[in-house]
């Protein structure tokens, strides 16, 4: 028979920061990590007073897959599926994000085609990012006709990307030097389409939930932070911006096409859940502007670097030729050889700063992979937001932070 | 660019006197430093020329080197737009380094996850429990000469009946 263990003798995952009560009469409850009203596997052991959250201790990991470890066995190139499941959201700003990183180590240049590319599918990630948390928290508030809303043009934007890319929520679609492939015919139509059904469907989400009593009362004046507070976290991205500070990698640190864009960074006025649902609705506005100006800036042209140590050759060529099939093999083989150095690139991610730091020793394979995710270091400042505020603030204040397990716990 | 580039420099002439080395690296200022000589180089940073943002912090294991680790911090300033990277090399025998976690909030959870990850101390931090990994983990799973392969299941495998 089965030999398993009754439950009560199983060790406890975690040693929680406190067990007892620094007040009289207060509880110790744990919530998680499998909970239905935070999406996403975190534990959070918080201490209560009646419904008063008094402290909490967030625990993550339960979603670790040693991304990093594992990255350290395996070819420049084929750890770009693993890169792909970090933010598994915006899957194709992490790809862009660690391709960049690799391709500053290899000095390699991008073709502008390429990188009007890849500034137009990271700003359609984001708005997929965007559109999941926000219809995400929508939905833990009872708002269900504004999910149906977000979730129906969410579905379209990830259809479309699986005809580009054959996957809808992990592409693998980055490569180093360039692109998997180019634009299918009638792509940018379907886009078009799609841009202006989410206009409409954008709207009126907007007219249903931005003054609604239900909605502010829940969102107003929860989870404050100042902007002090949040860049002593580290907090980036919408949550930094929340605040009132300006600050986006697009604008401070061009990287990519964004230099040539014309966008503006909307920012909150008081940090609280209200501003990052409004920050998170306009950067979608923003993104689809960006995207308007990217279809008309898109020539014609090749979409990979003409660099053998890092572009797979023509495959009419592998057939027929014997230095491209060499070529190809090596590629798959050994990787491609990057130099010995190391590098920190950054990209702003859907939820804030997201940084690939990466070791060569030369070679194929990595000497170290290092990933740092914005959803992490969100989760070691998330209690300044949770504490002092009711229990069932907990959820809206959660679902505006967006943590995705997958680039939290790598 | 250029300004971010004239910022830099700067700074590299202001706490050159406590840095081992420093050179500009793919648009990052690079400081190598002695230990001992960190929290008062990141005081400089953060107090003199304004890098209020915690990146990161990482290690990166030469198991043939000794010292065998190198502690490698990256900061932001939110004002510059520009990063600094600091590394500093502790041995295997004693790879403790002081925390930052006065200065920077966030340098709690990634020194703890530093930690768990590389065996690497911080002295300071009193909160270096267990993050991505689970209570009674053994080894440090980053560490080169930990096998990837190796399981240890908090849940014992259930066996497969006949």
């Amino acid at each position: 028979m089965s030999t398993l263990p009754p439950l009560t003798t199983l060790p406890n995952p975690i040693r929680p920061a406190f067990t007892e009560g620094q007040t009289p009469g207060s509880v110790i409850v744990n919530i998680g990590p499998s909970h239905p009203a935070t999406h996403g596997t975190i534990q959070i052991v918080a201490e209560l007073s009646g419904e008063r959250v008094l402290r909490t201790d967030v625990h993550c990991g339960y979603l670790h897959r040693g991304f990093e470890k594992e990255c350290e066995s395996h070819t420049w190139h084929n750890l770009i599926p693993y890169v792909d499941r970090l933010n598994y959201c915006s899957a194709l700003i992490n790809d862009f994000a660690y391709c960049e990183a690799v391709e500053k180590l290899m000095g390699v240049e991008l073709t502008p085609r390429c990188r009007h590319l890849r500034t137009l599918l990271a700003e359609y990630s984001r708005i997929a990012d965007h559109l999941t948390c926000v219809a995400a928290a929508l939905m833990e508030l009872g708002a269900m006709t504004a999910f149906l809303y977000l979730v129906t043009i969410r579905d379209y934007v990830y259809e479309h990307i699986a005809d580009l890319t054959g996957a809808r929520v992990t592409h693998s679609y980055g490569r180093i030097g360039g692109l998997a492939r180019d634009l299918p015919d009638g792509w940018i139509g379907r886009l078009e389409q799609i841009l202006d059904q989410m206009d409409t469907f954008v709207d009126r989400v907007h007219g249903l939930v931005d003054r609604n009593r239900i909605f502010i009362d829940r969102m107003r004046d929860i989870g404050v932070i100042t902007t002090a507070e949040a860049v002593n976290w580290g907090f980036t991205g919408p949550i930094l911006r929340s605040t009132g500070a300006p600050r986006d990698l697009r604008k401070d640190t061009p990287y990519l096409s964004y230099g040539e864009l014309d966008f503006e960074v909307p920012v909150g006025i008081k940090g609280d859940n209200y501003d990052r649902y409004y920050v998170r609705m306009r950067e979608m506005d923003e993104s689809r502007h960006m995207i308007r100006q990217l279809i008309d800036m898109l020539e014609p042209g090749p979409i990979n670097v003409d660099d053998r140590r890092c572009t797979f050759p023509d495959k009419d060529a592998v057939y027929t030729q014997i230095e491209a099939l060499i070529n190809h093999f090596k590629l798959v083989m050994e990787g491609p050889q990057v130099p010995a150095g190391e590098v920190y690139s950054a990209h702003e991610g859907a939820n804030g700063e997201l940084g690939f730091y990466i070791v060569s020793v030369g070679g194929g394979v990595p000497w170290k992979v290092h990933c740092r995710s914005p959803s992490f270091v969100h989760m070691g400042g998330v209690h300044r937001m949770l504490d002092g505020y009711q229990l069932a603030d907990i959820v809206p204040t959660f679902g505006s932070v967006n943590m995705i397990g997958g680039e939290c716990d790598r | 660019m250029s300004a971010g580039g004239d910022f830099l420099g700067e700074v590299q002439a202001g706490v050159g006197a406590r840095t081992l080395s420093s050179g500009m690296a793919h648009g990052i200022l690079v400081l190598d430093v002695e230990p001992q000589d960190l929290v008062p180089l990141v005081k400089d940073l953060k107090g003199a020329f304004g890098f209020d943002m915690f990146l990161d912090v990482t290690a990166v294991d030469w198991p043939q080197r000794r010292p065998r680790f190198d502690v490698v911090y990256h900061f932001y300033s939110t004002r510059r737009f520009v990063r600094v990277r600091i590394k500093t090399r502790v041995d295997e025998s004693e790879p403790i380094v002081d925390t930052l976690v006065p200065l920077y909030g966030s340098a709690r959870y990634m020194e703890r996850e530093c930690h768990e990850m590389y065996g690497i101390g911080f002295r300071g931090n009193d909160d270096l429990r267990p993050l991505l990994l689970y209570e009674g983990f053994q080894g440090h799973p980053l560490r080169k000469d930990y096998p990837k392969q190796r399981e240890q299941p908090l849940v014992p495998y259930r066996e497969v009946e006949p």
